[in-house]
C-alpha cells in the first residue's frame, strides 16, 4: 500500500504506473489545514477519472471529530473509493460511527455496502481495542499499525530493530486472524536504508501480517521480493493442491505428498503461497489451476 | 454572486493555480507551455466547471503546469468555493 499526498495532482496521476497493490490518497497528515478543502476536491475528481485500472484505492481521511472528516467521508464513497482507512482509531464505536457516516451517504447515491473500512491503530489504547476494533463491522477489511504516533504515545522511539513494536505488531496480526480480515504494517521512512527496510520486510511477514505501507516506489520491489513465495515453496504448494484435488475425486479426506501426510494447515499454507505468488506476478491463475 | 479574490493551486508540475475575482462574464487567462495545443480544452474545463457550479460571471487567471482535466476541475472548484463560501459537501 503505497501512501501519496492527497494534494499533489502529480504523484496522484502517476501512483499506480509504479504496481503498487493499492494506493492510499491521503487527506490527513500530509495535508495542511489550509489546503483540506482542495485536497479533498483533487482526491474526488482523481477517483472519479483516473483509470487506476486494478490498483486497490485507498482513502485516509481527517478523523470524524475534526472539521474535515465527514465531508472527507462524503467526498470519497461519492467518488467510488474502495477503501476508507480511517486514523488513530482507538475503539470500536468510532468505526461504528464511520459506518453509519458511510451509509448516510451511500444511500443518498444507491450505492449500499461497497465502501469497506480499514482502521490504522495509532495508541497504547487502540492496541488495547485491537480485536474489538477489527471485528466492530462487516466493512472492515484490515487493520495497520501507525508506528509514529504509536511510539510517541509510548513515550519512545522507533529503533531499527522494532523491539518497541513487537506487541503492537503481534496483538495487531491476532487480532486481525481472529475477527478475519487483513493486516498491515507501518511505514519506514528511511529511504536512504534499504538494507533496515528489507530486515523490517523480513520480520512482519515473519509474524504475519499481509502487507507493507510504503512511502516511495523504491520499496515496492523489496516488498514484492521477500513476500514472493520462492520457486520451491510454489512447487511444493501446487503438489499439495493437486494432492488435494485428486483425493477429493477419489472420495478420499486424507493425502499424502511425498509420503508424508498433509493435513489441514499444510492445505492453508499451500492455498496462501499460491494466492502470494499469482499475487505476485510468478503464477498466473491459469498455471494455479 | 458575491465573489472575493481568491486562488487554488500550486506551479509544480501536474498541477494549474487558478485565481478567481469577480468580473463581467467569464474572462480566462490562460498561461500554459502546451496552449497550443490544449488551450481551448483547458478553457473549456474551467468554464464548464464554473457554469456547474452556478458561476457566469467571474475573471481568471490560469497557470497551467500540464495538469489532467480532473485536476483542473478540483482546482478550479476549490478557488470558487474559497471565492463565494459556497461549499460542494453538505
Amino acid at each position: 500500500m503505497m501512501f501519496v499526498p492527497g494534494n499533489n495532482p502529480g504523484m496522484m496521476a502517476d501512483a499506480h504506473i509504479y504496481g503498487p497493490d493499492s494506493i492510499m490518497l491521503d487527506l490527513e497528515d500530509s495535508v495542511t489545514m489550509a489546503e483540506k478543502d482542495a485536497a479533498r476536491l483533487l482526491v474526488y475528481n482523481a477517483l472519479k477519472s483516473i483509470d487506476y485500472g486494478t490498483t486497490e484505492m485507498v482513502v485516509r481521511i481527517n478523523p470524524l471529530n475534526t472539521p474535515y472528516g465527514k465531508k472527507d467521508v462524503e467526498a470519497v464513497v461519492k467518488a467510488g473509493v474502495d477503501v476508507i482507512r480511517m486514523p488513530k482509531t482507538e475503539t470500536a464505536d468510532e468505526v461504528r460511527e464511520l459506518e453509519a457516516e458511510i451509509l448516510k451517504v451511500e444511500t443518498e447515491i444507491g450505492r449500499v455496502g461497497e465502501t469497506r473500512i480499514m482502521a490504522a491503530i495509532e495508541s497504547a489504547l487502540g492496541i488495547r481495542n485491537a480485536f474489538e476494533i477489527a471485528s466492530a463491522s462487516t466493512r472492515m477489511m484490515g487493520i495497520a499499525l501507525g508506528a509514529e504516533d504509536y511510539t510517541a504515545n509510548l513515550k519512545t522511539q522507533r529503533t531499527p530493530g522494532g523491539a518497541e513494536l513487537l506487541l503492537a505488531r503481534e496483538t495487531i496480526v491476532v487480532a486481525a486472524r481472529a475477527a478475519g480480515i487483513a493486516c498491515f504494517d507501518t511505514v519506514y521512512s528511511n529511504l536512504d536504508d534499504m538494507d533496515t527496510f528489507r530486515k523490517e520486510v523480513e520480520l512482519i511477514k515473519t509474524l504475519g501480517f499481509d502487507g507493507k505501507s510504503i512511502i516511495n516506489p523504491r520499496q515496492i520491489e523489496v516488498v514484492n521480493e521477500v513476500f514472493a513465495p520462492s520457486q520451491k515453496d510454489i512447487e511444493k504448494a501446487l503438489r499439495i493442491t493437486a494432492a488435494i484435488k485428486e483425493a477429493q475425486q477419489r472420495g478420499s479426506g486424507v493425502i499424502a505428498v511425498n509420503g508424508k501426510m498433509v493435513d489441514r494447515p499444510v492445505v492453508i499454507r499451500a492455498e496462501r503461497t499460491i494466492a502470494l505468488a499469482i499475487a505476485s506476478g510468478i503464477l498466473s491463475k491459469e498455471e494455479a489451476l | 454572486m458575491e465573489m472575493k479574490n481568491a486562488v487554488a493551486g500550486t506551479l509544480e508540475s501536474g498541477d494549474i493555480m487558478i485565481q478567481i475575482s469577480s468580473g463581467e462574464g467569464l474572462e480566462i487567462d490562460l498561461q500554459s507551455s502546451v496552449a497550443a495545443q490544449f488551450g481551448s480544452q483547458i478553457k473549456a474545463v474551467i468554464t464548464e466547471t464554473l457554469k456547474g457550479l452556478g458561476i457566469e460571471n467571474a475573471a481568471v487567471k490560469a497557470v497551467d503546469k500540464g495538469a489532467l482535466d480532473c485536476t483542473i476541475r478540483a482546482r478550479v472548484t476549490a478557488a470558487a468555493v474559497r471565492a463565494t463560501g459556497k461549499d460542494v459537501w453538505k
